[in-house]
């Protein structure tokens, strides 16, 4: 295989990868880290950087239909933010002193489980419960579109979440993937904001806390253009498409999507966790 | 119309809008053109990337990849839209701070402060 045939499977699945991610809110790693190892015996450190780049293009590149089209809710994402990123950094600092093959067992397992709450269907109650008074001082509420108009929601639980996208950047910093679903679920299952508001302002935050540890992989020299070329233009692309997809999806089918990703994700976990690679 | 009734959420999410698009349309025609000039040069030698070396400094520094970019090297033009990718985000958080200043929203200029200074300083300190 040459050059040329490379960066065309590269491209093709990259725009797979930036499809599913951009509907998911869990950016295009999944699709793009077992590809790039497992099928084209590429070094993981390179894989990561390629990764770090998909997730990257695929948040802003969705996000600006997202956020123009009223979907993703920008103060949800700046305050829960605070906590992804410092939890990024303190990943960081903890990789280095703890082995991550347990993390990684333990989290595959949460995953599983969550992979089957978040497909249930769940009736989106946020509206019936009334506001919850620190969710309306940090100003959340808001409404989405929906195709029987705009819909609003309010926020509940914000210490439960921010706690949690705390974790979610933890889990960034030292496995370098998860982040993504562990913030949807957040949003989904403990703050009861609806399920495509969870995904799209998911989808808004992911590529702050990738742009977080871009130096770290520029520095060491985990980000090859050859690679990430491909990767990125693929994705791009994808993003855009899946987008225009998210608007007019129903949420049954989105949340059976999410599901069944992250049970893919958290077996990929597993098995990192018992055999000490990916 | 006055200047703070201006700036309502919907203005806000609008321009957002416009720079992240704006930011991935940029950094996407840079990587284009970086990977057509790579793949004429380069296309027909085999892939190595099974065995990790590392990028070559000029590669991994800012100095350096603008120094590629500017002589024309396909695989600096890449980094350098990279580069821009990244700055994307980085520059949707700076922007937030400005129009949550402009809403007089107070609140969220002091949380989206926090999470700028957060990111700089995870940005930096990697360089090494």
């Amino acid at each position: 295989m040459n050059i040329i045939e490379f960066t065309a499977v590269v491209s093709v699945a990259s725009l797979l990868a930036g499809f599913v991610g951009s509907l998911t809110g869990l950016g295009g790693g999944i699709i793009i880290t077992p590809l790039l190892t497992l099928a084209l015996g590429v070094d993981i450190r390179y894989a990561i950087g390629a990764t770090l780049v998909s997730v990257i293009a695929t948040s802003s590149g969705a996000a600006a239909a997202y956020v123009r089209e009223g979907f993703s809710n920008i103060r949800i994402g700046m305050f829960l933010e605070i906590a992804t990123t410092l939890g990024a950094v303190a990943g960081a600092l903890l990789a280095t002193r703890i082995s991550t093959g347990a993390i990684s067992l333990i989290f595959g397992v949460v995953l599983l489980y969550s992979a089957y709450a978040s497909s249930r269907p769940r009736r989106e109650r946020s509206e019936a419960l009334g506001p919850d008074p620190l969710a309306t001082r940090l100003r959340m509420n808001g409404s989405f579109p929906t195709p029987k108009g705009a819909s609003s929601y309010n926020v509940q639980h914000v210490p439960g979440g921010f706690s949690l996208m705390f974790g979610a950047g933890v889990l960034s910093g030292l496995l370098g993937i998860g982040s993504g679903a562990v913030k949807v679920i957040a949003m989904d299952q403990v703050m009861d904001i609806p399920f495509k508001v969870s995904t799209t302002t998911s989808n808004f935050m992911i590529g702050v806390t990738a742009a977080a540890s871009a130096g770290v992989y520029f520095g060491r020299g985990y980000i090859d253009p050859g690679l990430a070329m491909p990767v990125m233009l693929g994705v791009v692309v994808g993003s855009l498409v899946g987008a225009r997809v998210l608007t007019h999806a129903k949420t049954g089918w989105l949340r059976i999507v999410f599901g069944l990703v992250i049970g893919i994700m958290a077996l990929e976990m597993i098995c990192h966790g018992l055999t000490g690679r990916l | 119309m006055n200047f703070m009734q201006k700036w309502t959420d919907q203005y806000v999410e609008e321009l957002i809008g416009n720079l992240l698009q704006t930011g991935v349309i940029l950094a996407s025609a840079v990587v284009l053109l970086g990977g057509s000039i790579y793949l004429v040069r380069h296309g027909l030698s085999a892939p190595q990337y099974h065995v990790f070396m590392g990028e070559p400094t000029d590669l991994r520094t800012l100095s350096g990849i603008v120094r590629d970019a500017l002589t024309l090297q396909g695989r600096g033009i890449i980094q350098f839209g990279l580069l821009l990718l990244i700055a994307t985000p980085v520059a949707r958080v700076a922007f937030s701070v400005a129009a949550f200043a402009f809403q007089r929203d107070r609140l969220y200029v002091v949380v989206t402060l926090v999470v700028l200074a957060i990111l700089l300083y995870s940005l930096t300190s990697g360089e090494g």
